[in-house]
């Protein structure tokens, strides 16, 4: 079998086992969604009337509801690839990492198969908690089919990025309680972005931390795709960041994984 | 990473008149500055069994690791099934089959999901891999718990799945790494069962433990690991010869009698205490009926006989003050 045929079979075995996992203990993968739906209804419609005067321009709740979605559709994400460093450290934990690394498979297929099932979670994730944000009224009757499609790249590219970042955070980690704390920046940085008001409207020391981030150019991203706002340059930063995160995140995780074992 | 800091020399540890199913030269390695393995030479023939002994912490599991390629040695050179430990790595796995001393296998998912779960990592067709799990899973007496997590298995049920997963790519070389710690004296009977049939398949197996008994069960070579360096190598028989220890244990109630018997048996050790002879003896049959006569003719009865063989405590005793 030539050796890109093997990394492709021996991924897929490595995502089914993942999926299994995620499928057989949903409590993880649910719970972490509990943040962002949670989030989402505490904004809307305890602080939504308050909030609305915020983002100015006469705003109601139902504006505001418009605004917030794409930042809790990021804080998702983040969400969601905790649960993935906590996997991975579950893993490299366990004494079948070791069996793993003693068969002749793909080297790289144990990680492969983690990144392809937490992306694929992330998504199954963005999906329910869009969901609800439907529900209780967010629309984007506006955008084109191939702004959606745009909208639809951008989150799988965010995904694929804090993915290879949490795979790092999972590999570096000694337990899984340390994984979930070294993880949580992924769910507090969106908390520092442009996510629940406008960057503008943040205090002027405060504004460098919240503008040079990777969350706030993904979301105003997605928001101008999804709500039609201004992207200008957001775009391009935010395809940046998530491809040096990726990369960053790969060439991290690679050399934490060939480390021999303790 | 280079793994060949020793040149090997060219007649090396692969000479000789069987095919070596494992041989190393030097191995070493540290962790820190604790030295772990300080220069171990193996020869390991083909269809044999070989028992690394040891205490805990002598590096038995540190060479297994190493021989099994999870770990780089930082010296020294082996061979593993004909390939080369550092540069055939991928072709030494393909060879090989390792049972480590902590359950590795995935208890998330149900025995039987772990058994698919290796057959696709080797690559067999569907069909083929159902059948070799239903196989293995029957042979291992786990057909009943096939569809249950692995978590909730006992002790004994986890190491059974552990080596009916090792055995899904029918690997030449086997290594188990303590296979009985922990197991209860049935469980511990079936797993000497289940290498016994190992071996008579053709398997060289590679096991380690810190029962003198276990290898002396199961072995056909043991090699005595202390202190990282291997103290001594042998048969079993060969290696009881070398330990003094094994004595026949004659015990009184009556101090009257344990006198008479005591001035009778002179070349016995006195244990006044417990009113308790020692008499130097190998343990085999025929010494022990010559014994047995004796103690007759002497008219010497004692109330309790006990036989004592070698131990592992005795071998280490007698290896390492052999060292100093």
């Amino acid at each position: 079998m030539s050796s890109l045929s093997l990394a492709v079979r021996d991924s897929a075995t490595m995502l089914r086992r993942n999926l299994l996992h995620a499928r057989r203990y949903p409590s993880m993968t649910l719970n972490l969604l509990f943040t962002p739906v949670m989030l989402l209804l505490l904004f809307v419609y305890i602080f939504g009337d308050t909030m609305s005067a915020g983002i100015g321009g006469g705003a109601d709740r139902s504006a505001y509801l418009a605004y917030l979605v794409p930042g809790i559709l990021m804080l998702t994400i983040g969400g969601t690839t905790i649960g993935s460093a906590v996997s991975v450290t579950m893993d490299m934990t366990e004494g079948i990492m070791s069996r793993f690394r003693t068969m002749a498979i793909h080297r790289g297929s144990v990680l492969i198969g983690h990144v392809v099932g937490s992306v694929l979670q992330c998504v199954m994730s963005v999906v329910l908690v869009g969901a609800v944000a439907v529900a209780i009224g967010f629309r984007s009757t506006d955008a084109t089919a191939l702004e959606w499609l745009a909208a639809f790249g951008l989150l799988v590219l965010v995904s694929l990025a804090l993915t290879w970042i949490a795979v790092g955070m999972g590999l570096s980690s000694p337990n899984p309680e340390a994984a979930s704390n070294n993880a949580l920046p992924l769910m507090v940085l969106p908390l520092l972005s442009s996510a629940f008001v406008p960057v503008d409207a943040m205090p002027g020391w405060f504004r460098p931390i919240a503008e040079y981030q990777p969350f706030t150019p993904a979301i105003e991203t997605l928001r101008g795709l999804l709500l039609g706002s201004g992207i200008g340059h957001n775009g391009w930063l935010a395809v940046a960041w998530c491809v040096g995160l990726a990369v960053l995140g790969y060439v991290w995780s690679r050399s934490l994984f060939q480390r021999d074992p303790k | 990473m280079p793994l060949s800091v020793m040149p090997m020399p060219s007649s090396g540890a692969s000479g000789g008149s069987s095919p070596a199913a494992v041989s190393a030269v030097g191995l070493r390695k540290s962790y820190g500055d604790k030295t772990v393995l300080d220069g171990i030479d193996l020869h390991i023939p083909a269809g044999s069994v070989f028992a690394l002994l040891g205490p805990n912490g002598a590096g038995k599991t540190t060479a297994v690791k190493i021989l099994s390629t999870l770990v780089t040695a930082d010296g020294g050179q082996a061979r593993v099934a004909g390939h080369d430990l550092a540069t055939e790595a991928q072709s030494v796995r393909a060879a090989i089959g390792v049972t480590g001393q902590f359950s590795a296998v995935d208890g998330l998912i149900t025995g039987e999901e772990n058994m698919l779960l290796m057959a696709d990592l080797h690559h067999l067709s569907r069909r083929a891999g159902r059948r070799v799990a239903a196989e293995l899973l029957e042979r291992f007496d786990l057909t009943e718990a096939a569809k249950k997590p692995a978590a909730t298995y006992s002790g004994g049920m986890k190491r059974r799945l552990d080596i009916a997963m090792t055995l899904v790519g029918s690997p030449r070389i086997i290594f188990l790494d303590e296979p009985t710690t922990g197991l209860d004296p049935r469980s511990r009977h079936t797993m000497w069962q289940i290498i016994r049939e190992l071996v008579t398949g053709g398997t060289t197996v590679f096991l380690t433990t810190q029962y003198l008994e276990e290898a002396d069960e199961l072995a056909d070579r043991i090699a005595v690991l202390n202190d990282g360096r291997i103290a001594a190598e042998g048969t079993a028989e060969e290696l009881k010869r070398i330990v003094p220890g094994g004595h026949v244990r004659l015990r009184f109630t009556d101090p009257a009698a344990y006198q008479a018997a005591a001035s009778a048996l002179r070349e016995a050790t006195r244990d006044d205490e417990s009113l308790a002879l020692h008499i130097p003896s190998d343990g085999s049959q025929r010494e022990l009926r010559s014994l047995l006569d004796w103690l007759d003719a002497a008219g010497v009865e004692a109330d309790e006989l006990t036989l004592h063989t070698p131990d592992l405590d005795d071998v280490f005793f007698a290896l390492t003050e052999a060292a100093r």
